[in-house]
């Protein structure tokens, strides 16, 4: 399968620069210091959560806050990765390498994709190894734990989805990233120009807003609802991206 | 079988107002090296994007190997190995590495890949540089690298673009003897600035100016074109009267250059300068200078393409 050679390829590409390094090293350091902070907090109020009788346990107090923090800091970092995916190459002129090979655009597009997803996968397995430390001594709601995993998931191949597309309007990396960074960050706060008010507009944006749909995987709450908006997300920006890389070849 | 692997028809392609190539139409058999010339901006390489699908044509139809490309780009794209201007080279990869990725793209089986590395390796005198990463060589290594990259597949048409830049004249003879070698088993389109690589390895030239096509010939009748020649004499008593030298055998006409000079223009199968020189001693007119003249590619070049110019000039 073409597809998984040029995922592979892409794989490789980016562990062979020291930004895939460096941003594995630092966002796991961050990570864990949140993580041993939480942690911290949930020894002071362990007596007192007992003495309450209160059903919030480690999950809820640990391993949650850290995948909300954990999406933060990735809305920061997947801007750095996806940046050079496409830029990169139309500026190394190696992008006709790939066209003049015998492979459509939708399979340079989805290697592509695929090649970031993977080093995604590693990122999210490391951060999951943190919260998954804490079975050594403690019990963990598991289910709550898959829940937000899957919505970390699905927010990184999101993010990422974006990222490919601005990568692919542009040849200046440093512009695809601070776009990506911009239009990611707008999706997650669209939701706060709808305030409190319960009109139709504010529905609309709480209804666009990458925020919202993550926050409720994170309680828990599998939606089928909140699966279909990060699908859709993903989707369009793929073929967006295509068809970006198409045009190109056509008419201008 | 037919044996003309590259068949282009009508082909345009417009950006915006701009007609960079304009209704080109060719063909190449196997077993040809094309040469494609042309002044800088003339079009090559927009026809080259589009022989290699980088680029759509606005109009017209490219047929590799028998297969058209713009309905079945997937197959005819695998007849086709291309080098670009800039060569497509990841800097961060080694060259075992690079080539090995670029036989897995060509579509060539895992077990094989090993052998076509080794093979485009050799063919282009890599073999010392496999281990190497390719941002660490030279901009010789790096075209070599690109060569490669474009034969790995054995495809049917090979299409480079000034494959012999940036290289020392070593580079360039032993580039120039891979390309000739390429042209026994495959279609070759080479662009070029460089008009005596074009004597040396091509069997056909085209010459390309603003779009259009305005030379196409194999490589043997412009020769033969070319020797309508001439010789150069002076004179220090120019002769007042050159009837005795248009009489000469061969002769066909005469031009004075001034200053005792005089251009003798003769066929293609004649040898008038021995009797010419008999003539100027038994006349006593002291001759000083005698050189034979040929017309070289370039003054074809430079004719044709100035030519062009002009009349796009005249109607403006």
């Amino acid at each position: 399968m073409m597809v998984f050679t040029l995922a592979a390829h892409e794989l490789r590409r980016l562990f062979l620069s020291p930004l895939a390094w460096a941003v594995l090293a630092v966002v796991q350091f961050i990570l864990a210091w949140m993580f041993l902070a939480q942690i911290e907090l949930f020894m002071q109020w362990q007596p007192r959560l007992q003495q309450l009788d209160s059903p919030r346990g480690l999950t809820d107090i640990v391993a949650v806050p850290l995948l909300g923090n954990a999406a933060i800091v990735l809305l920061l970092v997947v801007p750095l990765l996806t940046m050079r995916l496409i830029s990169d190459e139309r500026r190394g002129q190696t992008l006709s390498l790939l066209i003049s090979a015998p492979l459509t655009m939708t399979e340079i597009v989805i290697g592509k994709y695929l090649g970031l997803l993977a080093f995604l996968g590693i990122m999210l397995v490391l951060i999951a190894a943190m919260p998954l430390s804490l079975l050594l001594g403690g019990g963990l709601d598991l289910g709550l734990l898959a829940a937000g995993l899957l919505g970390l998931a699905l927010l990184l191949a999101s993010f990422a989805a974006l990222g490919l597309f601005m990568s692919a309007l542009t040849p200046q990396p440093t512009v695809a990233a601070v776009s990506t960074f911009g239009a990611l960050l707008l999706l997650w706060i669209l939701d706060w120009a709808g305030g409190l008010a319960e009109s139709g507009e504010s529905a609309l944006l709480r209804g666009l807003s990458l925020l919202r749909h993550y926050e409720s995987l994170l309680t828990g709450a599998v939606d089928s609802r909140d699966l279909a908006y990060f699908v859709l997300f993903i989707l369009a920006f793929l073929v967006l991206s295509i068809r970006r890389l198409d045009s190109d070849r056509l008419q201008n | 079988m037919d044996d003309t692997l590259i068949r282009v028809e009508h082909l345009s392609r417009h950006f915006g107002a701009l007609r960079a190539v304009d209704g080109v139409s060719f063909e190449v058999r196997r077993g040809e090296v094309l040469g494609f010339l042309g002044p800088n901006g003339a079009g090559k390489s927009t026809t080259m994007q589009m022989l290699t699908g980088n680029l759509a044509p606005t109009t017209g139809r490219i047929t590799l190997n028998g297969i058209d490309l713009l309905e079945r780009p997937r197959a005819a794209k695998a007849c086709v190995g291309y080098l670009p201007e800039q060569p497509p080279l990841y800097r961060e990869l080694t060259v075992d590495e690079y080539l090995a990725l670029c036989a897995r793209l060509n579509r060539i089986p895992r077990r094989e890949a090993r052998a076509a590395v080794g093979r485009a390796k050799s063919r282009c005198g890599l073999e010392s540089a496999g281990g190497r990463l390719i941002g660490n060589l030279s901009k010789g290594y790096q075209q070599r690298v690109g060569i490669a990259q474009a034969i790995i597949h054995t495809p049917p048409v090979v299409i480079l673009d000034e494959p012999t830049v940036g290289l020392d004249p070593i580079q360039i003879r032993e580039i120039r003897a891979l390309i000739a070698e390429l042209g026994r088993e495959h279609s070759v389109i080479l662009s070029t600035h460089i008009l005596p690589e074009v004597q040396t390895v091509c069997s056909r030239v085209l010459i390309i100016d603003r779009g259009r096509l305005v030379l196409s010939e194999s490589l043997e009748d412009l020769n033969r074109g070319l020797g309508e020649t001439g010789l150069r004499v002076a004179f220090e008593q120019p002769p007042a009267d050159t009837a005795a030298i248009a009489a000469l055998p061969g002769v066909t006409s005469i031009q004075d250059l001034g200053d005792g000079r005089l251009r003798v223009c003769h066929g293609p199968d004649a040898e008038p300068a021995a009797a010419l020189a008999r003539l100027a001693v038994e006349r006593g007119w002291g001759l000083t200078e005698l050189s034979p003249e040929r017309r070289t590619l370039e003054q074809v070049f430079v004719e044709l393409v100035h030519q062009d110019g002009n009349r796009a000039e005249n109607a403006a």
